[in-house]
């Protein structure tokens, strides 16, 4: 490969046209395999029928209903989480005695599988939405808390220094010195937490729903619809795509500092 | 510009000391319960506008006294009078200007410089523009907007001492401003430190590992000695101000230097 084809390819567009090609390819040799191989469409569906299966998904209004019903999961449950994470995160990292009190606690039940307790709350909060809006929000408290709490020890000791001695009050130090420098670790918390809760909804929905994504796989696998199967998980892997970047493009707003220097680093 | 006498202008009677520190002391316990004898017996009077450098190896208490000074850190017996109050705790009658730079990084130039102001709740518009004259008497007009990260270590460093300048102390702290700076830059910006405490008239007490930057500036050098920290001579530097950077090879400099490192010939520690 030319050196200028190497700077094209470094280049945002030419980051796109390398992705573009590449999958291309990839779908490409998988019909064909397929369809050289004679594979049966039970065992892998070539991609034309997959694309067959989600357009008459989508026309049907089935794919849109079940999404937005994820959706909904995932997010308020991720909201509910981290929201919980964050405060009870902020709440240790502040006060040695509800350290003492509640972390104990909270270890033990981190170290619980949720996937293991979904059937628990399931059976506790119905088959609705309710059960799954809660595993997921289990699961999206962890990854905030633990990254609150190291976050906000993470301000270094002469930034501190230097506060006190312009009299800062330790109230103005939380604010001005220890919560910007928190910021970076609760972005990484968000991203684990919101990648995490697409699957805190899905486990929730195999365990048992009357809707939702996870509810339209087990179904379209009864009726071993493969085709249809891997439409779901389209959906599903875009979703997830989707809020990662979410969270990435307000990460690169609101904690611009960190990326400036990593961009220094690369761009050098 | 040679004035013979611009250093003994300044000494005069002693309603003009600023600060006044007598029987400071201060121990403390390791870990590992140890006590250690960090500061003896520190006397020490720094009148108004006197430029003070306190020199000596690690360990000597050097920094420990600084950081008493900030009030970060508690004396263990002692008075120290600053401005003729009592200190106890951190002051508003005092900057700092630290070994690292310590800018917030997601902060502009500005906002950086902005810092005691905003914690001290004083009037933004009227010190903004005080903050924007010190930049500018830094040579570093132009670069408000900017953040740290896209500036050198000295311009940084720069930043710093206009921070610690923004809210008009009277008494200017530095413990070991120019010590992580290339020698050149160092040069550059003792001469820089020269200009700003002439224009600003402040009183400064500089930490400093090096004898010769501790003689370019000081009116005075306090040399200090380890276990315990304290105070072995004072030595008045009687060179003319301004004082240029060709100085350092004169005999008269050459003087000063080696009455100061005969102090640590046996320890051998410091700064050429």
């Amino acid at each position: 490969m030319s050196a200028e084809t190497r700077k094209y390819f470094n280049t945002a567009a030419g980051g796109f046209v390398l992705a573009l090609t590449t999958f291309v390819a990839f779908i490409g040799l998988w019909e064909g395999a397929v369809r050289l191989f004679d594979v049966p469409k039970i065992i892998l569906p070539p991609p034309t029928s997959i694309a067959v299966a989600f357009w008459s998904m989508l026309q049907g209004g089935e794919l849109p209903w079940h999404t937005a019903v994820t959706l909904y999961e995932i997010l308020l449950g991720f909201l509910l989480g981290a929201l919980g994470g964050l405060l009870l995160g902020f709440g240790i990292a502040l006060s040695p005695l509800s350290e003492r009190i509640f972390y104990p606690y909270v270890v033990a039940f981190q170290t619980v599988p949720k996937v293991a307790i979904a059937p628990i709350i399931v059976i506790w909060f119905g088959y609705g939405v309710t059960s799954k809006v809660i595993i997921t929000a289990t699961i999206a408290f962890f990854p905030l808390l633990a990254n609150a709490i190291m976050g906000l020890r993470a301000a270094p000791q002469d930034q501190v220094e230097m506060m006190e001695t312009y009299t800062a009050s330790r109230w103005q130090v939380f604010q001005l010195v220890r919560l910007p420098q928190a910021l970076p670790y609760i972005f990484v918390g968000l991203d684990v937490a919101i990648v995490l809760s697409v699957i805190g909804a899905i486990v929730g929905e195999f365990v048992g729903s009357k809707a939702g994504l996870g509810y339209l796989i087990l179904q379209k696998n009864f009726n071993f619809d493969m085709a249809g199967t891997f439409a779901v998980l389209i959906v599903l892997s875009l979703i997830g795509v989707g809020v990662h970047a979410l969270i990435s493009f307000v990460q690169r707003r609101i904690v611009f500092w960190i990326d400036v220097s990593g961009e220094r680093v690369t761009g050098a | 510009m040679y004035q013979p006498n611009a250093g003994l202008s300044r000494m005069s009677g002693a309603d003009r000391r600023l600060v006044r520190i007598s029987n400071l002391e201060k121990k403390y316990q390791t870990r590992d319960g140890k006590a250690i004898h960090a500061l003896a017996d520190v006397n020490l009077d720094i009148e108004e506008g006197e430029f003070v450098s306190i020199v000596g190896p690690s360990g000597c208490g050097k920094t420990t006294l600084l950081k008493i000074l900030t009030g970060v850190l508690s004396r263990s017996s002692g008075d120290i009078l600053i401005a003729g109050s009592r200190l106890s705790g951190p002051s508003r009658e005092i900057g700092v200007v630290f070994q690292a730079p310590v800018l917030l990084p997601w902060r502009t130039v500005i906002e950086n410089v902005m810092v005691p102001i905003q914690v001290q709740k004083r009037d933004r518009a009227e010190f903004e523009s005080r903050a924007r004259r010190l930049l500018a008497m830094v040579g570093l007009a132009g670069f408000e907007d900017k953040y740290p990260s896209e500036l050198s270590g000295g311009m940084q460093q720069r930043v710093g001492i206009c921070r610690a300048l923004v809210h008009d102390p009277s008494f200017l702290l530095m413990d070991e401003p120019f010590g992580a700076l290339d020698a050149m830059t160092r040069e550059t910006m003792n001469e820089e430190l020269q200009r700003i405490w002439q224009e600003s008239k402040k009183t400064v007490l500089l930490v400093t590992h090096s004898i010769p930057e501790a003689v370019y500036l000081a009116d005075r050098v306090i040399v200090m000695t380890p276990r315990p920290g304290r105070i072995v001579e004072v030595i008045k530097v009687d060179l003319p101000r301004p004082r240029v950077l060709a100085m350092h090879n004169t005999a008269e400099f050459g003087k000063y230097v080696s009455a100061i490192r005969r102090h640590f010939n046996s320890a051998g520690k410091l700064d050429a």
